[in-house]
């Protein structure tokens, strides 16, 4: 059993090194700047509903709200960088720092809540969030800030004559959230969400410190989604409170993880390979007004997971799997 | 040697309804004690007193020499509390040996020593052979097996168990009273509540009697189960004339 326990773990990690290794190969195959960029919101969508995996998926904290720490990664890069000409690189790191000591303050009142309550609380301060930036003149306000861009550079994490090193930054961050999880889900921290997210009380009874799991969860979690927006905004060179706040990221960072598998390793990855193609896809068949039907699409996609796969698409794979095992 | 459990002088009140009061009880080291009462008797409030779910209105619990009134359950398993639940509170989509993980990393802090642990424990209580089944695909009395597992995953001083023989088959039962004893000669405390008095009161070295929220009698089973005042608790005073 153990044996069986170490062997698919090991088999994860094959599997992803395989897969990560193909996607690096991918820019010698697509040379279209449309399809590029598909690919590098695939990786970077990929690797936000990873991360909202952790508190959302293996903590069972559904959460709206993660706009909030995605747009906080991006203001905070673009205010350090445009404000004091910090380098990008610490601007990431410091607004993954920020939000997750924003998570935690805001969990340390919200994480009494349970159920629907929680997921409202998440969802009214993810707007709070966004009006206070649309206010915040200092900050930009509505009009939002200009990333200055001269010429491609790795120190300052900006390039104009090809994607190419956006595309391999989502990648190595979608590889890393991946990772983190895979690491995670073995580890006292991975064992005690779970519990936590199937029955608190009995947590408790065995020495699980519920709150201060969710703590750990919500801290994680937000850090990697601000990593997240801090790409996005040197990805856009502009960010303003609607494009990396709005509460169509907190949608788009759930739903990879539901339709692929919530709570499961490989769900978001499954996910958010299927569900971005087809929204970016029908987006630009549909033309430039086309934000309501992606979202038309994906509510469909949706229902018909829930109602026929509830656990989502990974558990075809466990299922084939499991019927093999059962000799 | 102090008592391995005490408590001194415990009052609960819901509101205007006074769940306990004023219970002092004691349980010594190596015990089998068996808490039993009517339904409405107050055991299972007791129960969640001692097991940290809640702090008392009034009086002091005191663990292992241990002032532990104030201390969250979480923190009180820690101190070698385990405990089991009457309605059983199992991680339904986590497997059998993934559940009992959950508590062997109270004392494990490595992965694979708490995964040796786990499967020790399901060999001791028999649920190996359903190592990796989910946990919702158990049968009720595995899940009531389950709980005992996890519990003991923590490597507890003392065992509370809350009903975990009830709405058993006879068979089942009998497994089960083979697994409590086998417990306590693990070294393990137990403290039992139970309201199937033919099951217990073999099992076990005394009983402790509630009514209505009060120590009722307390002493070796055998005497309990003749104590008029237990049977007119039971079946009403007509009952108790004769005895």
């Amino acid at each position: 059993m153990d044996k069986n326990f170490a062997a698919r773990r090991r088999r994860d990690l094959i599997i992803a090194a395989v897969l990560a290794a193909l996607a690096a190969l991918a820019p010698l195959f697509v040379k279209d700047v449309y399809v590029q960029n598909i690919l590098i919101l695939t990786l970077m969508y990929a690797a936000l509903s990873q991360s909202w995996n952790v508190l959302s998926g293996y903590c069972g904290q559904i959460s709206l709200g993660h706009a909030l720490y995605f747009g906080i990664g991006a203001y905070t890069t673009e205010l350090l960088f445009t404000k004091f000409g910090v380098l990008p690189w610490f601007g990431m790191l410091g607004g993954g720092v920020i939000a997750a000591l924003i998570a935690m303050g805001l969990g340390y009142p919200f994480f009494r809540l349970r159920g629907h309550y929680f997921v409202i609380a998440t969802i009214v301060i993810a707007e709070i969030g966004l009006l206070l930036f649309q206010n915040w003149e200092w900050a930009g306000a509505a009009m939002g800030i200009t990333i200055p861009v001269r010429g491609d550079s790795w120190l300052k994490f900006q390039f104009m004559r090809s994607k190419l090193p956006y595309f391999y930054f989502a990648l190595v961050l979608c590889c890393l959230a991946w990772f983190v999880t895979w690491w995670l889900e073995d580890s006292k921290w991975g064992f005690w969400w779970r519990a936590v997210k199937d029955n608190p009380e009995a947590a408790e009874s065995l020495g699980v410190v519920v709150f201060n799991s969710k703590m750990g969860a919500a801290a994680v979690s937000a850090f990697l989604v601000a990593i997240g927006g801090a790409f996005y905004a040197q990805f856009l060179a502009y960010i303003d409170p609607e494009s990396v706040m709005g509460f169509q990221f907190s949608l788009l960072m759930a739903l990879p993880a539901v339709l692929g598998g919530i709570g499961t390793l490989w769900g978001p990855v499954l996910g958010a390979a299927i569900l971005i193609p087809m929204t970016e896809l029908t987006r630009s068949y549909i033309g430039g007004s086309g934000r309501g039907v992606d979202l038309i699409v994906y509510g469909t996609l949706i229902v018909l997971i829930s109602l026929a796969l509830p656990q989502g698409l990974v558990s075809l794979f466990s299922r084939a799997k499991s019927k093999g095992a059962t000799r | 040697m102090t008592a391995l459990l005490e408590t001194r002088g415990v009052w609960q009140r819901f509101g205007g309804l006074v769940a306990n009061s004023d219970v002092s009880i004691s349980v010594g080291r190596g015990e089998i004690v068996g808490l039993i009462g009517p339904n409405g008797a107050g055991k299972s409030t007791l129960f969640n007193l001692i097991a940290g779910v809640l702090p008392p209105t009034q009086g002091s619990i005191w663990f292992d020499g241990e002032d532990v009134t104030k201390m969250p359950a979480a923190e009180r398993c820690q101190r070698g509390v385990g405990r089991t639940f009457q309605v059983v509170k199992s991680f339904e989509t986590m497997t059998v040996i993934d559940n009992v993980i959950v508590g062997a990393l109270v004392r494990n802090t490595v992965m694979r020593e708490a995964r040796r642990k786990a499967h020790e424990v399901l060999e001791f209580t028999g649920l190996a052979a359903r190592a990796d089944v989910l946990a919702s695909d158990l049968v009720p009395a595995e899940k009531r097996r389950l709980e005992v597992a996890r519990a003991l995953a923590t490597e507890p001083k003392l065992l509370l168990l809350d009903e975990v023989l009830t709405g058993l088959t006879p068979t089942e039962a009998q497994t089960g009273v083979a697994l409590v004893r086998k417990v306590r000669d693990a070294g393990i405390t137990v403290l039992m509540v139970e309201h199937v008095m033919e099951i217990v009161m073999p099992l076990v070295d005394r009983a402790i009697v509630l009514d209505l929220g009060k120590v009722l009698v307390e002493g070796k089973p055998t005497e309990v189960v003749r104590d008029p005042k237990v049977i007119s608790a039971y079946l009403g005073d007509r009952h108790a004339v004769g005895a």
